[in-house]
């Protein structure tokens, strides 16, 4: 596939790595922000292949996996309601609400449908006038224009029965909170490259100056990785710090314009509950007062809702890059796809999940 | 869920006034895809698809030049190469 194919090149990425060798000279901690990075670095075994001093560690860019609980909860008690067609992406299905998840109760005959696209959502509510039609509109920045133009399309058509439970979160936000802990160790980070395509770098280059750390807007492929890791290395050892753009072909500096304009429309900037890290100021999206008629949750009563996490399950910190999913008790042991305890183990983007799906297979 | 797949536009559909979609061609899984993002996106062009929407076109000058980058690597590596381990 072109655009694909030559950036998994093996000659390539083997001199890679003989670079990043050649230049290093001390122990570095490179935070990858986005699951998908996570995905492509276990599944080509790049920590493996990077000389020692070389630290990845895994970053929180899981839009599912850091969807607050109640928020599954409350798209499960909506998917019970016979009026209610509930419709959301694939990756929300299993992630385990406080006593189940979207498939269980799709399952036990729930009118759960998986759509591709937000546009399948809108498609559903005009086709079923007489259900009312939600979706699980679930993202980071890459994600909310195509939820925002759903809502659009909605208002254009005249939908009265289509809504969304919405959960958008911002990363630069989580960046800063990162770098504000006191328990953090990063130094660099490969920015992921699809929020940037959407909205850009400019907003980096200010947590690059201010936290003084090289910050490098890096795609997905094997080959995008190590050449990111490349930059950020040779920043650290000229000691610089800056925003460097190793995705050119999909990034510009400004991002998409009739994107950004698009989620300014429909969306504005709120505090966001994380999934096992907690409130972040200003880090997630709601929507406008002119579109609450299209909010599930407030057209919606939740009468029942008692929400619960369990303590044993340390997706908080692993989502933070604390611990690695390695550390944690009850890691492929009672914590597996097929019954897991947290989001990062079924979400195609949790570093759970790329643990355990490539890790034993190479073991 | 950032997961966003490159692939090329084979037509554009122009039946609907207030939305631009196409056909895009992923190695021939043929899908449908909305170009309101990236309205200045023509047959031919290759696309970086997220959920049914083209979130900007591939910059072919840009993917060359990164290319021609690495390849003058990957000569450069030859004339080094300590081993990999």
């Amino acid at each position: 596939m072109k655009y694909v194919d030559e950036y998994r090149n093996k000659d390539l990425i083997e001199s890679l790595i003989l670079k990043i060798k050649s230049i290093s000279s001390k122990n570095y901690s490179i935070m990858e922000i986005c699951g998908g990075q996570t995905h492509t670095i276990l599944k080509y075994s790049l920590q493996e292949l990077l000389p020692k001093e070389i630290n990845l560690i895994h970053g929180p860019g899981c839009p599912v996996c850091v969807t607050p609980i109640e928020l599954i909860d409350k798209a499960i008690s909506l998917s019970q309601r016979p009026d209610v067609i509930f419709t959301s992406y694939g990756d929300m299905l299993r992630v385990p609400g406080s006593s189940d998840d979207l498939l269980n109760c799709k399952a036990r005959g729930a009118e759960v449908r998986m759509v591709y696209s937000p546009l399948d959502a809108v498609k559903i509510a005009r086709e079923n006038k007489e259900k009312k039609v939600v979706f699980f509109a679930v993202g980071f920045e890459t994600t909310a224009p195509a939820n925002a133009r759903a809502i659009i399309e909605a208002e254009k058509l005249n939908l009265d029965n289509f809504s969304i439970i919405s959960s958008h979160v911002l990363v630069p936000p989580a960046i800063e909170a990162l770098l504000s802990s006191k328990n953090t160790n990063i130094d660099a980070f490969l920015a992921a490259g699809h929020v940037c395509t959407v909205m850009g770098y400019s907003q980096y280059e200010n947590i690059s100056e201010k936290y003084k750390i090289p910050i490098i807007v890096t795609g997905f492929e094997p080959v995008d990785i190590l050449t990111g890791i490349y930059m950020a290395v040779k920043q650290l050892e000229d000691g610089r710090n800056i925003v460097e753009n190793q995705y050119s072909r999909a990034v510009r500096r400004d991002g998409n314009l009739n994107a950004i304009n698009l989620i300014n429309s429909v969306f504005e900037i709120s505090d966001r509950n994380w999934r096992g890290i907690g409130i972040i100021t200003k880090s997630g999206l709601k929507m406008k007062e002119k579109y609450k008629r299209f909010d599930a949750e407030i057209i919606f009563d939740f009468p029942d809702l008692v929400v619960t996490q369990s303590n044993e399950c340390i997706a908080g910190e692993i989502l933070q890059g604390f611990k690695k999913p390695t550390d944690c008790p009850s890691f492929k042991n009672i914590c597996n796809p097929e019954y897991p305890m947290g989001a990062p183990m079924v979400s195609p983007e949790g570093a759970c999940s790329a643990y355990y799906l490539y890790k034993k297979r190479r073991n | 869920m950032c997961l966003a797949v490159p692939g090329k536009i084979i037509s554009v559909d122009n039946d609907k006034p207030d939305i631009i979609m196409s056909k895009v061609s992923f190695s021939g899984i043929i899908k449908s895809v909305c170009l309101d993002l990236t309205p200045e996106a023509r047959v031919g062009d290759y696309v970086l698809v997220h959920v049914g929407f083209a979130l900007n076109t591939i910059d072919e000058k840009e993917a060359k030049e990164t290319l021609k980058m690495f390849h003058e690597m990957e000569q450069l590596a030859d004339s080094v190469t300590p081993e990999l381990s």
